[in-house]
């Protein structure tokens, strides 16, 4: 009966099971690649892994004495599941669990013996019914020929245009269709009990497949995973900008639009730098505004100072100061400042919350992003500088982050040179971050005599970075970030941002 | 087509945006934002007053004041200002509509404000002592250098980025479509602005400048009044301009500054616009002052001053000269009451537009004069109100948003100058009948209903942001007919002009009109010069804030 199926159907069907295997194989190995770095070892391990687990999948096929046709119909649904799901999955994983090499390989193994068991199978079902040699011949062509699609398609098409995650539930689909189309293509040697449940099973794997590829937003995130090169954790795009935090082996890092904000490595370097001398300079600041910063990690290092009655942040987007407060990754680095009964957070434009009336602050934490475009420039103009003078007291302390010195010169004493026409007396200092470099920052008040900190006093217990001598050293000057003379930034000029193109452009 | 007739869709979009609307669908007006309102400028009260009726409507009632000024647009309301500022406060000004600005006067909703016509000011020079006065009066200029050049608040410079102009698919920095520009594109915007840089830098024989704001300042030596005689057309042809990007940079400037297109424009205007915006050669153009409102700030500024003085809703239909023995007459309409209503002063400001004269004050043909030489552009202005910002693809939402295929000037987002970047705004967008008022008649225009002009400013912006129609929340039309003094070739240097600032009798005269150009500066120039006309003949004018030229 089942010679009246066309024949080459059935080679059809091997085709695209042989394609499917192999892609799943590829996604496997370039993930790890992608995910663990070092290509040459993760491909080999994922190679190695799969070719043996081809193999216990072939042995373990001579167990299987009793419908054939099912049990193949049965590891095709099941091959559809863990491959479709297989880059998803080990996303999601590598983000959430340690052990991510297990989950890996497991997948791996996994995938393999249902690869290993589909040819047999197949073999086995088809021998009845066909000339033997000829079978073995055509069946292995076909499953070359399949192997040759997938590793020619994997990085010419797959990849560039669908990214890993979609060409992984994309095959998925296709091998639970297969699956599908089984039903019918072998139904003469299917019983009629459960064949209905089998077909219901089938249909559930591809719509849950396809629900997989509506919804996963996986090609921006894709885009960002090879630019970034690291996993993506979380992306989320608000109304002011694209947030992502992406994981490696060292830490995790938080992205604005393409930026990066910081690194779990080492910030407290940088946060300890923007935040401390001025805290320091401040005397004992009570009411602490903090500009920017949504991630909360200024916030934390400010709650370290035992006189801070009130923090106050104002951040943009409440998309930032959400994951502050709810992702787990942040939280536990931030030690959830945001949520300290000390802190209040404000979602607005800081160009327009710095023009209404405040009780005036102490202290002052700047931690805009760099001034890339005119909408975060007109925040470090003498405009705004002039109406942030006017919500503090008359000795308060400001501190800002200006980029960096070395690579933008113009920008960094662009800044600086802003803020004293606008009234602030300024002092350079810098540090080396070591995933930005050597980074810049500046120390202004409205006071004539601004002087420099030079103890941290019992403070310098709960640091990781600044010391005593650390301190002081951040004042002093390199022979390579010198003043240079540059015009000042104003809301009808934005000669910052010019700067910061020329000087950033091609650079990140 | 009967000139009553209405036109479709097609017929209008074509008209008004152009052929590449040919083809759009007949009546497809689904897209049209959930409300709007068209309102249209007085014309029915102004038509009443054209009308011989208004000789037999006599005022039984009667107000004794010194000065009456007929007119609250910016000259009015600066011949106001001028009056309170020397101590003299025996007069009242009759504005026609509700409220006091005329065509500078701006609107507000929902926390928004935003313009209905004019909406900039580039620096004054250190000459417009009037503006000047004015400005730091406003605590907009801060400071005078030692040159008496003006110090602006940074927060009332327009806040960069200023310009972008939506080309081929995409935004660019700028008015000038450099992208793609040739070589010989290149030399030719290179030669052009070396010629006005030319004209900034160029004095005559009393050492006034050739183009000068207020106009009245700069020079009337020949070598301009000649460009009179040309079009803006005609003087590139001369000089060999025929860059496509240039032309389309004049062309823009025409139109956006006098709602013209450079074949009816006068050169001397042309070449007025940009050089007198020029201190000097290798100068850049003044920096432009702008408010979320646009020069309704001014006005509301003004309309403080004057307060007391102003009354609103009274159409002047009648204007009867004094004489030594006798005082004069005007009489008004009070829309409030619908009751006539007479003054009786020694001098009247005349601050409403020329056109209107001839209908309006006694005698006026008689005495040899001729307005019919002051001829008025139309003008569509609409407030876009939308919910978020659209998707953009090149550089970033500026305050001037140019659209280079298009026949409107694009538009002008309010919140810029308030350095909001996200969220809800509203975008002015400005249409000049520059070229279409043989196509479409004014009583076709006139038959148009909210719905068409929602329908053309939508179809328009859709070019750039195709997702408008997902933000749009509401459109307001403003239609103001016969708006806008039009330079055509001749006109400036016309005798009839150069008369009509000249007081007839106890009638002094004002307007931006009466300079040919239409600007804020030129209305407040001469607000300003007839009160201290007014002054100077009842001897009370202490120190002048204008010259008044004598040739
Ligand atoms: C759409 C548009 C955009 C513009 N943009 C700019 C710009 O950006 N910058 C700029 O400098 N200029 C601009 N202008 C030019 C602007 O017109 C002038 O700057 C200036 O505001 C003109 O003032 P005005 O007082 O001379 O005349 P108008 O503004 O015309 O004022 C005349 C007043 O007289 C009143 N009136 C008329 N008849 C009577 C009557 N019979 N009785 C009583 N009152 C009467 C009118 O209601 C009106 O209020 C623009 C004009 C338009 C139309």
């Amino acid at each position: 009966m089942l010679n009246r199926a066309p024949l080459f159907l059935l080679y059809l069907n091997v085709l695209a099971v042989a394609t499917c295997g192999l892609i799943y194989e590829l996604i496997a190995g370039t993930l790890a690649s992608y995910l663990l770095g070092d290509s040459v070892t993760q491909f080999s391990l994922v190679i190695g892994v799969y070719l043996s687990a081809l193999g216990v999948g072939a042995w373990f096929s001579q167990y299987l004495h009793q419908g054939l046709a099912r049990t193949f119909i049965e590891v095709e649904l099941a091959l559809a599941l863990v491959g479709g799901l297989s880059a998803p999955l080990l996303f999601v994983s590598f983000a959430f669990v340690q052990w991510f090499q297990l989950v890996l390989f497991g997948t791996v193994f996994v995938i393999g013996t249902l690869v290993g068991l589909e040819l047999p199978l197949l073999m086995r079902i088809l021998k009845e019914h066909l000339d033997f040699s000829d079978l073995v011949s055509r069946v292995l062509t076909f499953d070359y020929i399949g192997a040759l699609l997938a590793s020619l398609l994997f990085p010419v098409l797959l990849v560039p245009y669908l990214g890993l995650m979609r060409t992984s539930l994309v095959f998925g689909v296709l091998n639970a269709l297969v699956g599908l189309w089984g039903t019918y293509l072998l139904r003469p040697l299917l019983t009629k009990r459960g064949l209905a449940g089998l077909r219901g099973r089938a249909f559930l794997v591809v719509g849950l497949l396809v629900v997989g590829i509506i919804k996963a937003d996986t090609l921006t995130t894709w885009t960002e995973e090879i630019i970034l090169g690291k996993a993506v954790v979380h992306a989320k795009q608000t109304r002011f900008q694209r947030i992502v935090v992406t994981n490696n082996r060292q830490g995790f890092q938080l992205y604005l639009n393409g930026h990066l904000q910081f690194n779990s490595v080492d910030e407290y370097r940088y946060h300890e730098a923007l935040v401390h001398p001025a805290m320091m300079a401040a005397g004992t600041p009570k009411r602490v505004l903090v500009l920017g910063g949504g991630d909360g990690l200024a916030v934390r290092e400010i709650l370290k100072h035992d006189g801070v009655e009130s923090v106050t942040l104002v951040d943009i987007d409440p998309g930032m100061t959400e994951i502050a407060t709810q992702l787990p990754l942040v939280r536990d680095l931030n030690e959830d400042s945001l949520m300290d009964e000390k802190v209040t957070v404000i979602n607005t434009d800081a160009f327009v919350w710095v023009g209404q009336e405040h009780e005036p602050f102490d202290a002052v934490v700047i931690d805009f992003p760099d001034p890339g475009s005119y909408s975060v420039g007109k925040l470090y103009t003498t405009f705004f500088y002039r109406r942030l003078r006017q919500i503090i007291t008359a000795d308060a302390v400001v501190s800002i982050q200006c980029t960096s010195p070395l690579v933008a010169g113009q920008s960094y004493w662009c800044i600086l040179r802003t803020m004293e026409e606008a009234g602030f007396n300024v002092r350079p200092y810098c540090t080396a971050v070591p995933t930005f470099g050597v980074w810049g920052f500046a120390l202004a008040s409205p006071q004539g005599d601004l002087v420099v900190p030079m103890q941290l006093g019992k403070l310098e217990q709960e640091l990781s970075f600044l010391n005593d001598s650390m301190l002081a050293n951040l004042f002093e000057l390199p022979r390579d970030i010198q003043p240079i003379e540059t015009e000042i930034n104003q809301l009808n000029n934005q000669v910052l941002v010019r700067y910061y193109d020329e000087e950033w452009r091609g650079r990140e | 087509m009967a000139e009553s007739e209405k036109l479709n869709r097609r017929q209008l979009l074509t008209v008004l945006l152009g052929s590449q609307f040919a083809h759009s669908v007949g009546c497809d007006m689904s897209k049209l934002p959930p409300v709007g309102e068209l309102e249209h400028t007085s014309f029915d009260i102004g038509h009443l007053l054209r009308d011989g009726v208004k000789k037999a409507i006599r005022p039984d009632v009667h107000e004794d004041v010194g000065v009456t000024i007929v007119g609250g647009g910016i000259a009015g309301l600066a011949a106001a200002w001028r009056f309170k500022r020397a101590g003299f406060n025996d007069f009242v000004l009759a504005e026609l509509e509700r409220q006091p600005g005329g065509t500078a006067r701006s609107g507000s909703r929902d926390g928004f404000k935003f313009p209905w016509g004019a909406h900039y000011i580039p620096v004054p020079m250190a000459e417009n002592h009037a503006l000047i006065e004015l400005l730091s009066e406003m605590q907009v200029i801060q400071a005078l250098t030692k040159g008496g050049q003006p110090q602006v608040s940074e927060e009332f410079l327009c806040r960069e980025p200023e310009e972008r102009v939506f080309s081929e698919g995409r935004w660019y920095e700028g008015l000038y479509p450099g992208h793609g520009a040739s070589q010989e594109d290149l030399r030719q915007l290179a030669a052009f602005r070396e010629e006005i840089d030319r004209w900034a830098e160029m004095r005559d024989a009393s050492g006034r400048r050739m183009f000068a704001i207020p106009m009245a300042t700069g020079s009337n030596d020949e070598s301009v009044r000649k460009l009179d005689k040309l079009s803006m057309e005609q003087w590139l042809d001369e000089r060999g301009w025929d860059s496509p990007r240039l032309r389309w940079l004049v062309d823009y400037s025409c139109r956006d500054d006098y709602g013209l297109s450079p074949d009816r424009v006068s050169a001397w205007a042309g070449v007025f616009y940009f050089a007198a915006r020029i201190a000097g050669m290798g100068n850049e153009s003044q920096e432009v002052i702008t408010w979320p409102e646009g020069n309704g700030r001014v006005v509301d500024y003004l309309r403080g001053v004057g307060d007391d003085k102003i009354r609103t809703g009274l159409a002047v239909f009648r204007v009867k000269a004094g004489t030594n023995t006798e005082s004069s007459q005007v009489a008004a309409f009070d829309t409030n009451t619908m009751k006539p209503i007479g003054f009786r002063s020694q001098q009247v400001v005349f601050a409403a537009p020329q056109m209107m004269a001839k209908y309006v004050i006694d005698g006026f043909s008689a005495s040899g004069r001729d307005s019919t030489a002051f001829r008025y552009g139309s003008w569509l202005v609409a407030n876009v109100h939308i919910k978020d910002r659209p998707e953009d693809s090149g550089f970033p939402m500026a305050w001037d948003n140019v659209i280079r295929e298009s026949r409107s000037l694009g538009y002008v987002t309010a919140t810029h100058q308030t350095g909001v970047d996200y969220g809800p705004t509203v975008l002015t967008w400005y249409y000049p009948f520059a070229d279409v008022d043989a196509a479409i008649t004014r009583k076709q225009m006139m038959n148009l209903k909210w719905a068409d002009w929602a329908d053309v400013v939508l179809s328009d912006l859709r070019r750039a942001h195709p997702d408008i129609d997902t933000l749009v929340t509401r459109v307001d039309v403003m239609c103001w007919g016969h708006a806008m003094i039009q330079p055509l070739p001749g006109f400036v240097w016309s005798p009839e002009r150069e008369q009509a600032s000249k007081p007839l009798g106890p009638i002094h005269f004002a307007g931006t009109d009466l300079s040919g150009v239409a600007l804020l500066e030129e209305a407040f120039f001469h607000g300003v010069r007839a009160a201290e006309e007014i002054l100077a003949v009842r001897g009370i004018l202490d120190q002048p804030l204008v010259e008044i030229r004598n040739d």
